[in-house]
């Protein structure tokens, strides 16, 4: 009787399947799928390296203060940090008093109250503080933008699909539109054409214009463009998750404990089974 | 509630002895998992996963009562708070991505598990009750995962919690109230992210009382094994402690090596990026997918396109439905008297397909509505439904079935009468009868 009605059933879900496919055959024959503009025309993030690929990886402070420096010097202007704290910096090997001068110059201030009259005031940053956004709210962020959306910079590198080397290629993609794109698809006023973004416009003017934007000190490699773009992908990397090289510290050595352990579980297991026939 | 020749518990210690009269806990443990419960000896690898989907709950529960600690269940604090555990909490990041990937390696686990059960026939008689048991527990980890990624409020985080409780929105008349009472709102928003917090805290313990129920209906008949042959003899079977505590407890190390590795070195790959941009329900991303865990759901979800007598996004919510609970009826769908797959060679050959299957779908269910996986994911679900509803009952009228073990200490034996006495591990051996 179940077997009776279940092949009933089986039959009417194949059947509908078999109906919607049938559909979908007839569509992809007469009418067989475009390549959209935005995918002949977009192209895969540049195959980039960094010192903290790979489980053995590890952030170079070096270039995180080179890549922090440009953070400082040209994205800070339109984007915020907000889940970074001026105190995290300690980790890029700034001494204590370094951190707080940084805090203190920061140009941006971060929202306070006038402690006499209770207005809305602002306040010099301190290290405890996270990285201020330059702009009040959302609404002020657009209307200084275009009505586009600077984002917040502290998870970009997780956030997008292709992480640190798409940040890398975005940084450096900026080129005239092909010859070939149609009239539809090239960025009108305000839009920027850029093949590592999603739709080939971006809102983001080129950030990263000339070699040497950046005076790195003395002992660096030089500021070519390029290298300006692979230290902030750099810097922004360690921004998304700062704890990334104590987590894989701890991950090698708890693999070496659990190794170890699972080899001792597994000669327990022979020994127990030894001479018993399974 | 075991074999004749199950060791008896006789506590020693005066105080184990008084314990056992008044609160017989540690003889409920000596019977469940102890030398008191003979299992099968011929158990193969597969029969670890149990054991360790019940590891992967405790550490779900373990990390997710410290993450509840730090987490704040608001529209405006959730994702920040998730930021917060991740930078400023002590080890926190360690806790949170313990508990993210722990749950795919609970649904990898539990997945093996299931398979493992449909290969040796786990489901048929006596063993129905465990079979439907499990399954509620299947459905209560799929709801209770649904709700914790919902909880950070990622944009996808609010834009699955949009999708699949629109999904109730597509039953006729009672779907648009449904929907709205379960989002208690028009949309997700800060009455969805506190009750899905409330649930997604209660399921887990709700899982751990079936798994006890899960684990008790087995005890009735005892596990099953490779050769799906009954237990007859005491030759067929090793108490549980020490043979297969040492087995599992190599299983759970494996298990935690591979959970280790996801942890800490690949801890957001079988996420999506997206989910790091708060939610936004304004912006909806260019492609919703689940987690990889139902991604075989989603597929045939979408397989649905065109209207039938009914809505084509009804029919999807009806299979997607019906894929699962089909599953429920499995020990009258399937009768053929011979469980294991083993001794079953046409429905071995269907079993394989139907792995491949559920593989395609999965691939297609984590791919854009795009031919040409529209049309991969429906013929994969047309087989889907065919391997389980029409295939399985009338493979187990037709087919012919090879000959069975006399015993299962005859199939491990190799003809053999018996083995060399095992070497003594402090009266592990099994009592004679």
């Amino acid at each position: 009787m179940v077997r009776a009605l279940g092949i009933l059933v089986g039959l009417g879900f194949v059947a509908v399947t078999a109906w919607s496919l049938l559909w979908g055959v007839i569509a992809y024959v007469q009418d067989p799928p475009q390549e959209s503009v935005e995918h002949h025309f977009h192209e895969e993030p540049r195959a980039a390296s960094f010192s903290f690929d790979g489980p053995l990886g590890r952030f170079d402070r070096q270039q995180l203060q080179r890549g922090f420096q440009v953070y400082k010097e040209v994205c800070a202007a339109c984007h915020g940090l907000g889940f970074v704290a001026f105190r995290d910096l300690h980790q890029l090997g700034y001494s204590e008093a370094e951190v707080r001068a940084i805090a203190d110059q920061w140009p941006i201030q971060v929202p306070s109250i006038n402690p006499e009259t209770g207005e809305p005031a602002t306040r010099k940053a301190i290290a405890a503080d996270r990285f201020p956004s330059p702009y009040a709210n959302e609404t002020a962020a657009r209307a200084a933008n275009n009505n586009a959306l600077p984002p917040d910079l502290s998870l970009i590198v997780k956030a997008r699909e292709g992480g640190a080397p798409y940040i890398e290629s975005l940084l450096t993609g900026y080129r005239n539109p092909p010859a070939d794109l149609p009239a539809e698809n090239r960025p009108s006023t305000g839009l920027y054409f850029n093949p590592y973004f999603a739709n080939l416009n971006i809102a983001m003017p080129p950030p990263i214009t000339a070699d040497g934007q950046v005076t790195y000190a003395p002992g660096n490699p030089p500021a070519t463009r390029r290298q300006m773009a692979h230290d902030v992908a750099a810097f922004l990397a360690w921004a998304a998750e700062p704890n990334q090289d104590s987590r894989k510290n701890a991950g090698l050595w708890t693999l070496i404990f659990l190794i170890f352990g699972t080899i001792l579980a597994y000669l327990a297991y022979q020994n127990v089974w030894a001479g018993r026939k399974h | 509630m075991s074999f004749p020749w199950a060791e008896q518990y006789r506590p020693t210690n005066p105080f184990m002895r008084w314990m056992d009269d008044r609160l017989p806990l540690p003889r409920l443990v000596y019977n469940s998992v102890g030398k008191g419960y003979p299992v099968p000896r011929n158990l193969n690898h597969f029969w670890n996963f149990g054991v360790l989907a019940g590891l992967a709950l405790v550490l779900q529960i373990v990390t997710g009562i410290v993450l509840a600690m730090h987490f704040e269940a608001s529209g405006a604090g959730a994702f920040a708070s998730t930021e917060h555990i991740m930078r400023d909490v002590n080890q926190g990041w360690f806790l949170r991505y313990v508990h993210a990937n722990g749950a795919s390696m609970f649904f990898v686990v539990t997945y093996i598990h299931i398979f493992r059960g449909l290969y040796y026939g786990s489901y048929k008689a006596p063993r129905e009750m465990v079979w439907m048991l499990g399954l509620v527990i299947f459905l209560l980890m799929m709801a209770t995962a649904f709700m914790g990624y919902v909880l950070p409020w990622g944009q996808m985080s609010f834009w699955a919690a949009k999708v699949i409780t629109g999904l109730f929105g597509a039953i006729p008349i009672v779907g648009e109230p449904i929907q709205t009472w379960l989002l208690g709102g028009y949309a997700p928003d800060q009455p969805t992210l506190t009750r899905f917090y409330s649930l997604h805290y209660l399921l887990p313990f709700v899982i751990a009382g079936v798994i006890i129920l899960h684990i008790w209906a087995l005890h009735i008949p005892g596990s099953g094994n490779p050769t799906g042959v009954d237990v007859k003899t005491p030759q067929d079977t090793v108490p549980f402690h020490p043979y297969y505590t040492a087995k599992d407890g190599f299983g759970a190390g494996l298990f935690l090596i591979a959970l280790a590795i996801l942890t800490f070195f690949l801890p957001n790959y079988l996420g999506h990026p997206v989910n790091y941009v708060p939610a936004d329900p304004l912006s909806t991303p260019s492609h919703i997918t689940p987690e990889w865990y139902f991604w075989p759901y989603y597929a045939i979800l979408r397989a649905f396109t065109v209207d039938f007598i009914l809505p084509a996004k009804l029919w999807g919510v009806l299979a997607m439905f019906a894929s699962i609970l089909l599953l429920f009826f499995l020990p009258w769908l399937d009768k053929s008297p011979v469980r294991s797959g083993r001794y079953r060679p046409r429905f071995r050959q269907f079993f394989w397909l139907l792995i491949i299957d559920i593989v395609v779908l999965g691939y297609c269910g984590g791919m854009p509505a795009e031919e040409p996986f529209v049309m991969i994911s429906q013929v994969a679900t047309i087989y889907y439904f065919a391997h389980f509803l029409v295939i399985l009952p009338l493979l187990s009228m037709f087919e012919r079935t090879l000959p069975l073990p006399n015993s299962i200490s005859e199939s491990v034996l190799d003809g053999e009468d018996a083995e060399a006495a095992p070497a003594d591990l402090a009266g592990a051996t099994p009592a004679q009868a």
